[in-house]
């Protein structure tokens, strides 16, 4: 019965995810229409079987422009935790692994940056490399997500530090790269992977935010989050747009986040 | 009172860390602001004059001291978009924000204590499941799309407050407040899932310790117990966890405000990134990271309160 209960997560979260990105990859080579071609059909035309999500101010196909939006924000997404992610490791492997006075530096500072919540912090970042572009989008928020990653791989490394199986691989002469590679990553996963899909929700929803306020992607990358800003304008001439838009974001966050409430579950049993 | 004053001066430390980071950030990044002032008009000379006169031929540790000592007398520099005092420009949007995200708070408070006091004395069963599916979703709801739908519905359809009139906070209160508080459900909701789920799990842990069960076989009460006991144990870390929210909430309001049209520092922020406009950012930048970090302390000296234990320095 347990058991059962702790893979549903797991199964529903990583079917939902699977779906989610096929349709998403799906949407990179093959639209139902040109997302940016005008007068595909009438103007604010409601859904329909012709047009999934209906047609905005320009009869444009929103279905069409969600798909491409989300794809947008989805490789976004990604590249953002991929740099967090293996930077923060690398920092967090390092110091956890060591200690030491860089290791007291290093949380000292990093217990400053969460002063700054991580969009202003993104935002004080976009402003240096300037607004607009996808990829100072990408390096921001790749940033500011270093320390949180640093952090929990920190703490998991530090653990393992002492651990028999670690001391004997330092006796038998095995290299610091080795150890932390061979030895410990692979036994830091549990806390890593999780990390891995709240990384990846709160970069969809910063980069949604910062598309929205204009500071992020800027057409034509539109992205979900620039599209949700057109969406608000237009509320009330066309709500399907802003609902369609948005339950993109909803569904693709939470199907990545039963996955790692399923990843989560399947560690530590169930809570 | 000991262990109060060495958080107040642990308080100030981070405040000087956390402004001198900014400080230097900002520093790096703007460039030189006597060209950026004089614009078009720069010459060398009259760029060396200007910069004499703002004092900018000093060192950076210097001026970060004179910056610092401004902050607490009003004195921010000038914005360079608006050649105004950049306190005169976001003294009265401090007020507006400070109260969105006190607003949020109290909403994530209130709601999610009780809610999640309940869902741990009430686990297991298969309500469970559907408890768990509702609170990923919550979760999944980007403060940005509920204040979408939820301006849509209480201002476009039912006329509860008029999107983009916001009345001034000294001139008319309560209506500001009633305003704002549209603004703070939308901000609230996923982070009212976040507490919910920690409070839960950490409740059930302390369910499951010896003297709950001893308490309970002695006959008392199961609520009073609950009450009396498991929550105070439970609190200090969730009450940890509302401060971080802090943070949560300040970065929510930023978009927020966009959403809802509120004249607060966070639409400041972002209209001053896009005009380059670096003083006032920097200004908003350390005011909220002030904010959250004041927020932080506060927590620290209510987790005290609750658990004097803390007070030998078990934690910090």
């Amino acid at each position: 019965m347990k058991k059962t209960q702790k893979n549903g997560y797991l199964r529903v979260g990583l079917l939902l995810t699977g779906l989610m990105a096929a349709l998403i990859l799906l949407g990179m080579v093959w639209t139902p229409y040109d997302p940016q071609a005008m007068s595909v059909g009438p103007k604010f035309a409601p859904p329909s079987l012709r047009f999934l999500m209906g047609t905005d101010n320009f009869g444009r196909d929103i279905f069409s422009r969600v798909l491409q939006g989300a794809g947008a924000t989805f490789v976004i997404a990604l590249s953002t935790v991929a740099i967090g992610a293996v930077c923060g490791t690398v920092v967090g492997a390092l110091t956890g692994y060591f200690g030491g006075a860089v290791d007291e530096t290093l949380m000292r500072l990093n217990d400053a940056l969460t002063a700054f919540p991580s969009i202003l912090l993104a935002l004080v970042v976009i402003s240096l490399l300037g607004p607009g572009n996808k990829y100072n989008v990408i390096l921001a928020l790749g940033l500011v997500f270093i320390p949180s990653f640093a952090r929990v791989t920190r703490t998991a490394f530090a653990s393992l530090r002492e651990v028999n199986y670690v001391k004997s691989a330092r006796l038998m002469g095995a290299s610091t790269a080795r150890i932390l590679l061979v030895h410990m990553l692979p036994n830091t996963l549990h806390v890593l992977l999780p990390a891995l899909t709240i990384g990846f929700n709160n970069a969809v929803l910063a980069e949604a935010s910062m598309s929205f306020l204009d500071i992020g992607v800027t057409p034509p990358d539109a992205s979900l989050g620039y599209m949700l800003s057109e969406a608000q304008s237009l509320f009330t001439a066309a709500p399907w747009y802003a609902v369609g838009t948005g339950g993109a974001i909803v569904l693709l966050v939470f199907s990545v986040g039963l996955l790692g409430e399923g990843l989560q579950r399947r560690d530590k049993g169930v809570v | 009172m000991k262990y109060a004053c060495r958080r107040v001066a642990m308080l100030a430390v981070t405040m000087v860390i956390v402004s001198l980071l900014a400080f230097v950030a900002f520093d790096l990044i703007s460039g030189d602001p006597a060209t950026a002032m004089l614009g078009t008009e720069a010459t060398p000379e009259k760029v060396a004059a200007l910069q004499k006169e703002l004092g900018l031929d000093r060192p950076l540790l210097v001026r970060y001291g004179a910056w610092l000592l401004g902050f607490f007398t009003g004195d921010l520099g000038v914005s360079y978009s608006y050649h105004q005092s950049v306190w005169d420009l976001i003294a009265p949007k401090v007020a507006v924000t400070l109260c969105l995200s006190l607003l949020s708070f109290l909403l994530i408070a209130a709601v999610s204590i009780p809610l999640g006091l309940r869902s741990a004395v009430r686990s297991g069963g298969v309500l469970d499941g559907a408890r768990t599916v509702l609170n990923q979703l919550c979760m999944a709801v980007p403060p940005l799309f509920t204040g979408i739908l939820l301006s849509w519905l209480f201002s476009t359809t039912l006329r509860w407050f008029i999107h983009g009139q916001f009345p001034a906070l000294s001139a008319d209160f309560w209506g500001a407040m009633k305003y704002l508080l549209f603004a703070a459900v939308a901000i609230a909701i996923p982070r009212i899932a976040m507490t919910v789920r920690m409070l839960r799990s950490t409740v059930r842990q302390e369910l499951q310790k010896d003297y709950v069960r001893t308490a309970i076989s002695r006959g008392n009460d199961r609520s009073a117990v609950l009450r009396r006991h498991v929550l105070k144990n439970a609190l200090v870390p969730v009450v940890t966890f509302l401060a971080q929210t802090m943070a949560e909430i300040v970065a929510g309001s930023i978009v927020v405000e966009q959403v809802f049209a509120i004249p607060g520092l966070g639409r400041m922020l972002v209209a001053s990134i896009s005009s380059r406009d670096y003083p006032t950012v920097q200004a908003i930048v350390v005011i909220l990271a002030f904010w959250v970090v004041l927020a932080g302390a506060v927590a620290d000296l209510v987790n005290q309160r609750i658990d004097p234990r803390l007070r030998l320095g078990g934690r910090s």
